[in-house]
């Protein structure tokens, strides 16, 4: 029960400060989970956000996986529900106030001003999780080595060829399955 | 064009919800509102859009509940977002136990430490292309980085990083009084 309220109190304050989309609430998210609660391992926070990716629908209903384990299916679902419903209630709300500033210059400059806090929280996302899943200090080289090479590759097929991103997350874990199975994990 | 009823917005947003695989929803939802049911001009879905984004909250969601709201109010709204999300959420159920039961499995931890690998690639990617235009803009940079090492690095807190950088950068691009002649 503790638990469920501590998975509450994380999730809706997450889902309210979700500006500019999930990813960047993932540093965050990554701090409460792993660090602070220690609801979900380092790794298992790199794989749940990478299965989430494979789920179709919006690509944060992975956050429910984390519920689910620290607290089993409530967990699960109290988690989804903290997560969505306090930031749709919101743009319900403020989607309505919104369109009365149709023309105020201020709404542009909040636009304009807001991006580059939202890349920089997308780049602390991509950190937070790029730190477990992608170079890993308690891995060995070669390790470390094909898992940059699978997210370079990634990286640079997407901006050349129009992919759906889906294919490339399960060649990725193809790749894993062949070359990753055999480095020891201290 | 008569208003649908939210059963017909709870399917058309289901359907999108089952079939979008690899993210790009709004593209997808875009698609299904503008093209195919014809509930929504373009300029009516951009403007959601516009409004999704900046508020917070995932931005596909964020639009499911405007267009929702636009075209059958509250419950256009439920019936919206809960289409999009509950297809993803029933198989996320599955995932969840699945994981559960065989990450330790070495063959499962392999695939999704290759899995996991791949993911970073395409966070990375979508960053990199929406943010070309603030990564070479040095003002704008500036405030990419601080963002970055406050919340990524040094985990300040996401409210008190937004607190400190955004009314910064927002202040830099006020509007400027018009030139007058």
């Amino acid at each position: 029960m503790k638990e469920l309220v501590s998975l509450i109190n994380v999730f809706t304050v997450l889902s309210l400060l979700a500006v500019g989309g999930g990813s960047a609430v993932l540093p965050q998210m990554e701090h409460e989970a792993v660090t602070i609660h220690k609801w979900v391992t380092p790794d298992s926070f790199a794989a749940i956000y990478s299965l989430g990716q494979m789920a179709p629908g919006p690509n944060m209903t992975m956050v429910g996986l984390i519920g689910y384990k620290a607290a089993g299916f409530a967990g699960l679902l109290v988690v989804l529900l903290a997560f969505y419903i306090p930031s749709s209630l919101l743009v319900y709300t403020a989607s309505h106030i919104w369109d009365s500033f149709k023309d105020n210059p201020w709404r542009d400059a909040v636009q304009k001003g807001m991006a580059p806090v939202t890349i920089g929280l997308m780049l602390a996302g991509v950190y937070a999780v790029g730190k477990t899943a992608s170079l890993n200090l308690s891995r060995d080289m070669t390790f470390n080595l094909i898992t940059l090479a699978i997210g370079a590759v990634v990286v640079i097929v997407l901006f050349l060829r129009r992919v759906n991103p889906a294919l490339l997350i399960l060649a990725g874990g193809v790749v894993g399955w062949f070359l990753l199975r055999t480095s020891p994990t201290t | 064009m008569s208003d649908p009823a939210p059963k017909e917005i709870f399917s058309a947003f289901a359907r999108i919800g089952i079939t979008s695989f690899g993210g790009g929803l709004v593209a997808y939802l875009k698609d299904e509102v503008v093209e195919h049911k014809k509930w929504m001009t373009d300029e009516e879905f951009l403007a959601a859009l516009e409004i999704g984004q900046t508020l917070p909250g995932l931005n596909s969601v964020n639009v499911a509940i405007i267009v929702g709201r636009k075209l059958c109010g509250p419950r256009g709204s439920f019936a919206a977002a809960t289409g999009l999300i509950l297809p993803g959420a029933v198989i996320l159920c599955l995932l969840a136990v699945l994981y559960v039961r065989f990450h330790q499995n070495p063959d499962v931890a392999a695939a999704l430490a290759g899995i996991a690998a791949a993911a970073v690639g395409l966070l990375m990617q979508v960053t990199l292309k929406i943010g070309a235009k603030q990564l070479i803009n040095p003002r704008d940079l500036l405030f990419v980085i601080a963002t970055f090492v406050l919340s990524g690095v040094l985990h300040v807190s996401l409210l008190a990083t937004l607190f400190i950088v955004a009314p910064l950068a927002i202040w830099f691009c006020r509007p400027r009084k018009p030139v007058t002649p």
